[in-house]
């Protein structure tokens, strides 16, 4: 049983002892070398053999054990004389501000501790701390303590008439103490206050004082914030790298730490020595300031210590803080085994559930899996067929421990006959195993999901349309990571919980993020449309695409005798049979009277038992973000395995079916007839004129303010009212023109790509451009091009661009077209920064906060955060688009829908 | 088949109510769902019992598992849209003259809890008589916007001659804020120590012991800034008929600037519907589940304005956890995050070096509760399926037959 998994209860901080420095330490540095000309660890030197190795093959003095198992062992420095660690200088400010110079006491007697005690409300005392002074009572006692201007403990030894004189305590950063003296003529003397004497004066301060001044007297004494020896980190803490040219290049702290026992040596032989006050001193202000740097290399005040190139050494402080420090890159994120990652690609012919891998990577990443009598044969083919070849595998772990890389074995045969139950198998990733796959920004936790391993030819991830959209991915080089789950535990907890089926509904707003995008909702528009038919062919085709095997039976027989279907029957198949469902699709434009399943537009979306009775299904119908959509129905009346069936298999029918009819866009989809091209014309030109007119009755001074607004306001206003007006007016003409016929119109109706506003600026004008909410006016003085009056206010003046895109856009049209689309950029890349960061604050506050078996929601230390979540206890992922029961829907289940008609 | 009549409905649904199987929103959406569709068509008493047991099911399915990680969940759900947000501060909204905050600064500024947010605004209703009366809500109006010196006079002139300082008032505007010029010595008067005379009707004139040019300046200045009426911090006001509100409209005040708690002494004011942005004055004013309130109802306004679809519940988690102390406290290094317990998950967040040096001086213990300090060690988390614990019962003899052993006695040691 020695080998249970051993659990850290808690973590205890302190500060180390001088005594304890010097008790862990295997080896007292005093040579400031490192290696010698052969390249031998100068014994005493930093890098002592006895404080761990890092040459592979060599085994530590100390432990033993060689590199990756010898954890590194601690060595020390007596330091010649005391110096004060950075960063409790503060700290150490404090404490000789509210102590007695002389005994050493905090400078407060009883009467005064116990009202600083009494003045703070009950209910603040921190009860996880019962015992020890809360840390608000200590500022308090520091505040108050340094106030004071004579000791009641002790008598002044110069004047015994009352205590002793406290004096003030000036701290220069970042590690010089004065005293600053009054004399008895009135004049200031500041004094020094070496680092020995604080050491002192720290010394005598009673454990019982050290609580009332915040400090846990137990794992710290305040002396020790002055070092008298310096602990040495472990070689593998600093490694010296050894470059191509063979010279060894020596780590930042490594450099620093040669510095301070350079001139630590220098300054014991001056000071044995006997040599001037003045040397040993400045000796000490050195090794004090070598001391700080390694400590932290960016203290204020002090130059920062450099390395011969001139780049500032990155030293403790610096090793830990930050983004790239160690907290941020190694301990809360570290890095993983059995991952991949590469471009990704779609496959509309892979399940949701699914994630194309190509071969190269599936014959890296392993599973490890164990034999047994039943598996045994299948095991031995996959050995044999070794790491080249797919399934084969990689390794074998033997009963015994011992590792065979099949990469370097003669023969295969006899591994594979060896082979017997117990064995760990590697082998490699196949069909069906289970793999984590993610986007980057991992926003949300369906950023992350569990796919199933379909391996195919080829170098990219192959991923099934609908998944896009949680993983925000589209085609244009993204790149996606994927995760091997190597225990039973891990692979099942990632099939149970995270695949993709078990995501179709967001706990933002518990609706589907997974759906149909782009072309699949134009083939579905083409496919549900009224007076869309298919031969017994086409039908065919589209059903078998699905997976299915029956066809309906038609709907009729056409002119030539042949009988037809509708695209609804050849959707409805793919319908659970029990479905009754209504809704109003993107072609409802909210008529007075609703004509229900008679609407001509399709905007009348009804299922009936499982038939679509009537309606277009669209963006609304089964797209993705849609909450009560038809698929938001199937998810919910049917759960996520009836929604994976009904998506996988109609978004096959629906490929099926824009091949057989094709689709595309064009120039000429955006071009309309000469006589609207006039009527846009006119409306400009006469807008302009009124903007003209405008601008002169502002110049004449008659333009009328409006209430709230400069004058100035109030023109700009006026004018970008027009033009916006103008913009929409010539894309309601164009929009005469392009009917339904039109490919672009398709797309922008039935919602899979655009909207009209886009298909305006394409084919009559583009409009106003406008950066920061106004017209362009910033450029030359008073004007925005050369090209321009000073003062001009005119619409081309100020970035009105008559052309559509169709047309294309003048050089100075195209100049402020530009301004614009700079703003967004700029505006996106502003954007992506300052949000992450409220994401990071976000989760950082939050991520300890969970509900509990007894349904409250709490924090780590179990702080009650809500008594109920939510005030209902409804998770939004399983709620019906933030509502916990939907009654209208079991309404009309219950009661069942009255039929359109009757 | 026995069908129901709406005093059925009524008296069953009452019962299902107080049987707290489902919260009672829920039920009472259904009386009125049920009675609309009572009118239309019969239902039958099974009918009725199976909509209960399915509103039931559907409830019950819906619950949040225990352990479920509820705040990051609600995080990424607030986090995740604001990529989606705009940037730009400034939009109109309701009242076109005025500027509102708005997007993902605003969000940001609500989750800092910031002191002095960029545009707080009041939302003043007035009490029932002065609703309807633009006169009288034109009064409240002025007693609320801060109106100082240089609001009121033309001119601020400096009489090097007479060594004094000479208020031109604005005789129009005067009348238009409601305010006599005797008003206004008295104001100068019990600011200024100097003699505040009046001339010719409309200027007032301080005498100044100063004689030097740059301090005449400075006095100007400072006279400019006298408020002679209104609350502090109120710098613009708006009076507006509000055709939505109440019965036949209201006039409703808008004010750019915040004094909540001076703005409810005002008489006309009806305190209980007036509303500020300012959410550390309503934590003030009306208490902090009051500011728990505001802070889901300016974070919905925030994500509803930006078309975004946030559920209520992951709002009302972060208002829930900022407020939970009593006073709101940031999400950030200077709240929630800089107060954690733990000292690895405060140190893995932000001022790393500054956390652990505390902990060192403090002898503080971590006892590794939290989902960083785990991940740092390399530990379970205890969060989702890491919540379950085996447990042992330390006296699971009482289910053997063997004699238990005995307990050794506790005995007090001495000291």
């Amino acid at each position: 049983m020695s080998n249970l998994p051993k659990r850290i209860d808690s973590i205890h901080f302190g500060l180390l002892s001088p005594d304890e420095i010097r008790r862990m330490s295997v080896q007292r540095i005093i040579v400031a070398d490192t290696y010698d000309e052969e390249g031998t660890p100068v014994p005493g030197g930093l890098m002592d053999g006895a404080l761990g190795t890092i040459d592979p093959g060599q085994r530590c003095r100390t432990c033993g054990n060689r590199i990756g198992d010898c954890p590194g062992h601690f060595g020390s420095i007596e330091l010649a004389r005391p110096v004060i660690h950075v960063g409790f200088n503060k700290v150490i400010y404090k404490l000789l501000n509210a102590i007695c110079r002389v005994c050493g006491r905090v400078v407060l007697d009883e009467t005064r501790i116990k009202a600083i005690f009494d003045a703070v409300p009950k209910t603040d005392l921190d009860f996880s701390r019962i015992g020890i002074v809360p840390f608000h009572i200590a500022d308090e006692v520091l505040k108050e303590a340094a106030k004071v201007k004579q000791c009641p403990h002790c008598i002044d030894p110069d004047d015994s008439s009352h205590g002793t004189t406290k004096y003030k305590i000036r701290l220069e950063k970042p590690t010089t103490f004065y005293e600053e003296l009054e004399l008895e003529d009135g004049t200031k003397q500041i004094n020094k206050i070496t680092s020995f004497d604080i050491r002192e004066l720290l010394r005598k301060i009673t454990p019982s004082d050290c609580q009332l001044l915040g400090i846990d007297s137990t794992s710290t004494r305040p002396e020790w914030m002055i070092l008298t020896a310096l602990p040495v980190p472990p070689v593998c803490v600093r490694p010296s790298i050894t470059l191509d040219s063979g010279i060894r290049s020596e780590d930042d702290l490594t450099h620093k730490l040669v510095d301070i026992i350079r001139i630590n040596q220098r300054l014991l032989e001056n000071r044995d020595a006997g040599a001037p006050q003045l040397i040993v001193e400045d000796l000490w202000e050195l090794l004090q300031y070598h001391v700080t740097t390694f400590l932290d290399n960016e203290v204020s005040g002090i130059p920062p210590a450099r390395h011969r190139s001139g780049r500032a050494l990155r030293t403790i402080t610096q090793r830990l803080k930050g983004k790239e420090g160690r907290f941020r890159l190694n301990l809360s994120g570290k890095r993983v085994d059995f991952s991949a990652r590469t471009v990704i690609s779609p496959d509309p012919l892979l399940s949701i559930n699914e994630v194309g891998v190509p071969r190269a990577i599936a014959e890296i990443l392993t599973v490890p899996e164990r034999v047994t009598e039943w598996n045994i044969e299948e095991m031995k083919e996959l050995v044999m067929k070794g790491p080249q070849g797919h399934p084969g595998a990689n390794y074998i772990i033997r009963n015994d421990g011992r590792r065979v890389d099949l990469r370097f074995t003669k023969d295969p045969n006899i591994l594979a006959d060896a082979l017997a139950p117990g064995f760990i198998i590697e082998r490699h990733l196949r069909d069906g195993d289970v793999v984590l796959f993610n986007r980057q920004p991992s926003l949300h936790r369906i950023s992350i999901m569990a796919h199933e391993v379909r391996v195919m030819p080829y170098r990219t991830f192959r991923l099934n349309l609908c998944v896009c959209r949680p993983y925000n991915a589209d085609f244009d080089g993204d790149e996606m990571n994927l995760h091997v789950p190597q225990s039973e535990e891990a692979r099942s907890e990632a099939y149970i919980l995270m695949r993709v089926q078990e995501h179709i509904s967001t706990p933002r707003y518990g609706g589907p993020i997974i759906g149909a995008i782009q072309d699949f909702i134009t083939s579905s528009y083409f496919l549900t449309m009224d007076g869309s038919v298919y031969t017994r062919e086409e039908a065919s085709t589209l059903v078998t695409a699905a997976h299915l095997t029956d066809l309906p039976e038609p709907r009729g027989i056409d002119e030539s005798g042949k009988p037809y279907w509708t695209g609804k029957q050849l959707f409805s198949t793919l319908l659970p049979t029990t479905m009754n469902f209504t809704m109003k699709s993107m072609f409802c434009v909210h008529h007075d009277e609703c004509k229900r399943t008679a609407c001509e537009l399709g905007g009348y979306v009804a299922i009936r038992n499982g038939q679509l009775i009537s309606g277009v299904i669209d963006k609304k119908g089964f797209g993705a973000e849609q909450p009560d959509s038809v698929l938001h129905r199937i998810l919910k009346e049917y759960g996520s395995d009836a929604t994976r069936q009904f998506l996988d298999g109609f978004t096959k029918m629906l490929i099926a079916n824009i091949d057989l009819r094709g689709f595309s866009m064009g120039f000429d989809d955006v071009d309309i007839p000469l006589e609207g091209r006039r009527r846009i014309d006119q409306q400009i030109a006469d807008t302009k004129d009124h903007v003209n007119q405008l601008i002169q009755t502002y110049e004449k001074g008659l333009l009328e303010r409006q209430p709230g607004r400069t004058l100035e306001e109030t023109l700009e206003m006026l004018i970008m009212a027009a033009l916006a007006k103008v913009r929409d007016n010539s894309s309601n003409i164009s929009a005469e023109y392009l009917g339904m016929a039109n490919s672009a119109v398709i797309m922008a109706k039935s919602g899979a790509r655009g909207n009209m506003l886009n298909l305006g600026q394409m084919s009559a004008c583009v409009g106003q451009q406008s950066v920061r909410g106004k017209r362009i006016t910033r450029g030359y003085k008073e004007r925005t091009l050369p090209h321009f009056k000073h003062g001009d206010l005119s619409a081309d003046g100020r970035g009105f661009v008559d052309a559509s895109f169709r047309s294309g856009l003048e050089p100075i049209e195209f100049f402020m077209h530009a301004c614009g689309g700079r703003e967004g950029l700029v505006d996106t890349a502003v954007r992506t920064s300052t949000s992450g960061y409220m994401q990071r604050r976000l989760i950082n506050a939050l991520q300890d906060i969970s509900s509990l078996y007894d349904g409250t929601v709490r924090d780590s230390i179990g702080g009650i955060i809500q008594f109920i979540y939510g005030d209902d206890n409804v998770d939004p992922t399983k709620s019906d688009h933030g509502k916990a029961v939907n009654l209208d829907i079991i309404l009309d289940k219950v009661l069942e829908t009255e039929l359109e008609g009757d | 088949m026995s069908k129901c009549t709406i005093e059925y409905i009524e008296k069953r649904l009452d019962e299902f109510k107080s049987s707290g199987q489902v919260p009672g929103i829920v039920v009472s959406n259904l009386v009125d769902k049920l009675e609309k569709r009572l009118e239309k068509q019969t239902i039958t008493k099974k009918q009725l019992e199976s909509i209960l047991s399915e509103v039931v099911m559907n409830y019950k399915f819906a619950q949040v598992d225990p352990g479920a990680a509820v705040g990051t969940i609600a995080a990424q759900s607030i986090g995740e849209p604001g990529t989606q947000m705009t940037l730009r501060t400034f939009h109109f909204a309701g009242v076109a003259e005025m500027n509102v905050t708005l997007g993902l600064p605003r969000l940001i500024e609500i989750v800092d809890a910031r002191k002095n947010p960029s545009t707080p605004i009041m939302t003043i209703y007035l009490a029932e008589d002065y609703a309807t009366n633009e006169e009288k809500a034109r009064e409240v109006a002025q007693q609320i916007e801060l109106t100082k010196i240089e609001n009121i006079a033309s001119s601020v002139d400096i009489d090097l001659w007479e060594n004094a300082i000479e208020v031109n008032l604005d005789l129009d505007l005067l009348k238009n804020k409601n305010i006599t010029i005797e008003e206004v010595q008295d104001r100068l008067q019990y600011r200024r120590k100097n003699e505040v005379e009046i001339i010719d009707g409309y200027k007032l004139i301080i005498k100044q012991d100063e004689s030097e040019l740059s301090s005449l300046q400075r006095l100007r200045e400072k006279i400019r800034d006298i408020a002679i009426k209104g609350l502090k911090g109120i710098k613009r006001v708006i009076i507006r008929k509000e055709a939505n509100v109440g019965e036949s409209g209201e006039y409703v005040i808008y004010s750019e600037g915040s004094n909540f708690m001076q703005v409810l002494r005002i008489p006309g004011v009806d305190p209980k519907r007036t509303y500020t942005t300012h959410l550390h004055e309503i934590a003030e004013t009306l208490g902090i589940e009051a500011a728990r309130n505001s802070i889901i109802r300016e974070s919905r306004k925030v994500l509803t304005e930006q078309g975004l679809d946030v559920d209520d519940r992951h709002i009302m988690l972060v208002a829930d956890l900022m407020t939970s102390s009593g006073e709101i406290r940031q999400i950030g290094r200077h709240g929630i995050s800089g107060e954690k317990n733990s000292v690895i998950a405060r140190a893995s967040f932000e001022v790393t070096v500054k956390h652990l040096l505390q902990a060192a001086t403090r002898g503080e213990i971590d006892n590794l509760t939290g989902i960083t300090e785990n991940v740092v060690v390399g530990q379970m988390i205890s969060l989702g399926t890491g919540v379950v614990d085996i447990g042992i019962t330390p006296n699971y003899r009482e289910f053997s037959t063997e004699e238990p052993e005995p307990v050794p006695e506790i005995v007090a040691e001495e000291n």
